[in-house]
C-alpha cells in the first residue's frame, strides 16, 4: 500500500499571531513552524500502516525552501521519502489542486491529511483532493482500518461517532484520536540522522490557479476587564448573567 | 438567479443553524437584489424557513439519504444549484456541512470561504471575513470565481426574521454510483445529550477537577443550565473525558453564547478555541490564571465549594423565573 500524508507548515499552537505590510502579511518573526497538529495524527498512524501491514509512506507539502525543516522532521519520524512542491501556498484550491496532481502521478492508495491546518483553518483541502482525484474521502477522522482495497474508518459527528466503508483510493481528513497523543513520535537521534539521507524531491509546480485571496488582516478588539463576583455571593453572578449579559 | 442555501435538518425537522443560515442568506440577497432558495434532505415540512425569508424549498425525499452523505448531498446541491443558476451559495460551518462543502466547491468551480463572520463587505469584488488562526484574527477574502460557496460560522450572524411566503417542492437530483462511495455502518450517538455544536451554554471543566471522578457536578450544573459538556485537552489527553469534549485549537470550537470554564487556567490554544463564544464566566482559585483576563465573569474559589452552590442558586433562579 502507498500512502501520501500531507504535511502543513504552521505556526506553533503557543504563537501570538501578528502581521505586517499594513495588515496584509502574516509576521513570521519570532515564530515557530511545527507539523499541523491533525497532520501529525495521520502521519503517525500512517507509521503504524507502515511497521504493521508494510505499505511505503511518503510525505508533502506545498511550500517554499522554508517548509523543508518540517518535512525533515516528518521523514526523521520515519517517512520513506518527502516532496516538496516549489510553490507559496496562496489558497486552499491551489494546494490542493497541486497535491492532486502529486497524488495522480504517485498512484497512492491512500492520501492522509488533517481535516483542517491550525493556521487558515479552512477544512477543505483533503475535500478538495479527493473531488479531484475522483477518491473516496472520509472526513474528522478517527479511527482506519485497511483490509485489502477497502477500508473501515470512524469519523467524529456531533454528539457522537459514525462508522463508514469506503474503497480505495480514499483521503481522510484526520484528526486526534486518529492516534493517541501520547503515541504521537518524537524524533530520536538516529531517526535525525537517517533523515538527512532520504529523499527529498522538490517538484515544479502545476501553476494552480487560485480562487480566493486575502485582502488584509484584521485582530479582534481588545477585551475589557473581567468582573469579578466573590464566591459567597454567587446571587450576584445569577443576576449579572440574566440582566447584564442576557446569557440566561 | 437567486442565492441558495443549504438548510441542515435532522429526523425532518431543521436545525436551529437551519436558519441562521437563511437568515444570512437573506442578507447577501438584499445586497444582490435577488430571492433566497434553500435547499434540504427528507425535511418532513418548510419549518420557519419563511419567516427567515426562504421563498423557495427545494425538498429532496429519498430514503437513502436519511443519513448524511457527504457525496451525494454535494452532488445534489450542486444541481440545485444550477437549477437555480445561483452565483451564491450559503451553508453553515458545521462537521457535516464543512465534510461536503469542499466536494460542492470542486463540482461547481466555486471558490470556497469557510468560517464568514459577517456579511460580505462588497458584493463586486465578492468580499468576506473569516475568522483565521482558531479565532486569534480575521482574514478579509475576496472570491474571484463566478459562482461563491460561503460558509457561516455558527452564532456569528443571529436569527433575523425577513417573513416571506416559502413555497415547497420536491427536487429530484440524479445520483450516479461515486456519490455513494462512502458508505455508512453505523452510528453511534448519545441521542439525549445537548452536543457541544448545538448548545447555547457549555460548562466545561480542567485539571482543577483533580479527577473524572469528581465530574458529576459538573454534569450537574450542565442539567441545569441545559448546557453541553466540556473539557480542556490535559483532561482529555489523560483518558478523564472523551476526545469529542476537548475544546481548543486542536479539539473542537466553541462558539455558544455562553461558556462556563471551571478550573481551566487558559492556555492559549484553549483560548483560541472559545473565542467566538459571547460570555465566558470563569471559575478558578488562582486569582492569577491567564482565563480572568480573557473572561466576562470571573469568580475565584474552589470550584468544590462554588459549583455546588451555584447549581442550588440556579435551581432556585429557575424555579422562581419558570
Amino acid at each position: 500500500m502507498k500512502i501520501l500524508v500531507c504535511i502543513s507548515h504552521v505556526p506553533d499552537t503557543t504563537s501570538k499571531i501578528n502581521f505586517t505590510d499594513d495588515n496584509t502579511q502574516f509576521d513570521t518573526n519570532g515564530v515557530q513552524f511545527v507539523i499541523n497538529p491533525n497532520d501529525e495524527f495521520g502521519l503517525t498512524r500512517a507509521m503504524w500502516f507502515k511497521e504493521k501491514q508494510n505499505a511505503s509512506v511518503d510525505v508533502v507539502t506545498v511550500g517554499g525552501a522554508e517548509v523543508e525543516p518540517t518535512l525533515r522532521k516528518a521523514l526523521a519520524i520515519g517517512a520513506d521519502q518527502a516532496i516538496r512542491v516549489d510553490t507559496p501556498a496562496v489558497d486552499g484550491y491551489a494546494v490542493a489542486k497541486e497535491l492532486a496532481d502529486v497524488v495522480k502521478n504517485g498512484g497512492y492508495d491512500l492520501v492522509i491529511a488533517g481535516r483542517e491546518s491550525i493556521d487558515y483553518n479552512g477544512g477543505m483541502v483533503p475535500g478538495m483532493v479527493a473531488a479531484m482525484t475522483g477518491s473516496s474521502f472520509v472526513n474528522t477522522c478517527i479511527s482506519l482500518e485497511i483490509d485489502g482495497d477497502t477500508a473501515t474508518a470512524t469519523r467524529e459527528i456531533d454528539g457522537g461517532k459514525e462508522t463508514v466503508k469506503a474503497s480505495l483510493p480514499l483521503v481522510i481528513g484526520g484528526q486526534k484520536g486518529l492516534v493517541e497523543e501520547s503515541d504521537l513520535r518524537i524524533p530520536n537521534m538516529r531517526g535525525i540522522m537517517m533523515a538527512r539521507k532520504k529523499p527529498l524531491d522538490v517538484k515544479a509546480p502545476v501553476g494552480a490557479s487560485t480562487e480566493t485571496s486575502t485582502v488584509s488582516f484584521e485582530k479582534p478588539a481588545p477585551k475589557g476587564e473581567v468582573t469579578l463576583v466573590d464566591a459567597d455571593n454567587l446571587d450576584k453572578l445569577i443576576d449579572l448573567l440574566h440582566n447584564e449579559a442576557k446569557a440566561i | 438567479m437567486s442565492v441558495l442555501v443549504y438548510t441542515e435538518s435532522e429526523n425532518g425537522a431543521f436545525k436551529k443553524t437551519a436558519y441562521e443560515v437563511a437568515s444570512y442568506a437573506k442578507g447577501i440577497a438584499d445586497m444582490l437584489g435577488t430571492d433566497v432558495a434553500a435547499i434540504s434532505f427528507n425535511a418532513t415540512d418548510a419549518g420557519e424557513l419563511g419567516t427567515y425569508g426562504v421563498s423557495k424549498l427545494h425538498n429532496v425525499k429519498e430514503a437513502k439519504l436519511d443519513k448524511f452523505n457527504a457525496g451525494a448531498y454535494a452532488d445534489a446541491i450542486a444541481q440545485a444549484a444550477k437549477a437555480e443558476d445561483a452565483k451564491v451559495i450559503v451553508i453553515s460551518s458545521s462537521a457535516d456541512s464543512k465534510y461536503l462543502g469542499s466536494l460542492l466547491s470542486v463540482h461547481l468551480d466555486a471558490g470556497y470561504v469557510s468560517n464568514v463572520v459577517a456579511l460580505p463587505s462588497s458584493a463586486d469584488p465578492f468580499t468576506v471575513k473569516r475568522s483565521v488562526f482558531t479565532n486569534k484574527a480575521f482574514s478579509n477574502t475576496q472570491i474571484s470565481t463566478d459562482r461563491k460557496l460561503v460558509g457561516l460560522s455558527k452564532n456569528a450572524y443571529g436569527l433575523k426574521e425577513n417573513p416571506t411566503d416559502c413555497t415547497v417542492v420536491d427536487f429530484a437530483p440524479s445520483f450516479n454510483d461515486d456519490d455513494f462511495k462512502v458508505e455508512v455502518q453505523s452510528v453511534d450517538k448519545a441521542t439525549d445529550k445537548v452536543t457541544i455544536a448545538d448548545a447555547e451554554v457549555v460548562v466545561s471543566a480542567g485539571r482543577g477537577m483533580k479527577g473524572p471522578e469528581n465530574w458529576a457536578m459538573i454534569e450537574e450544573l450542565a442539567d441545569v443550565l441545559g448546557a453541553a459538556t466540556a473539557c480542556s485537552k490535559p483532561v482529555s489527553d489523560m483518558g478523564w473525558r472523551p476526545h469529542g469534549e476537548h475544546v481548543g485549537q486542536t479539539g473542537k470550537p466553541v462558539a455558544s453564547n455562553l461558556y462556563i470554564a471551571i478550573g481551566i487556567s487558559g492556555a492559549i490554544q484553549h483560548l483560541a478555541g472559545i473565542n467566538s463564544s459571547k460570555v465566558k464566566v470563569v471559575i478558578n482559585t488562582d486569582p492569577e490564571a491567564p482565563f480572568f483576563k480573557a473572561a466576562d465573569y470571573g469568580v475565584v474559589g474552589d470550584a468544590f465549594e462554588v459549583v455546588p452552590a451555584l447549581i442550588e442558586k440556579l435551581k432556585a433562579f429557575k424555579a422562581a423565573n419558570a
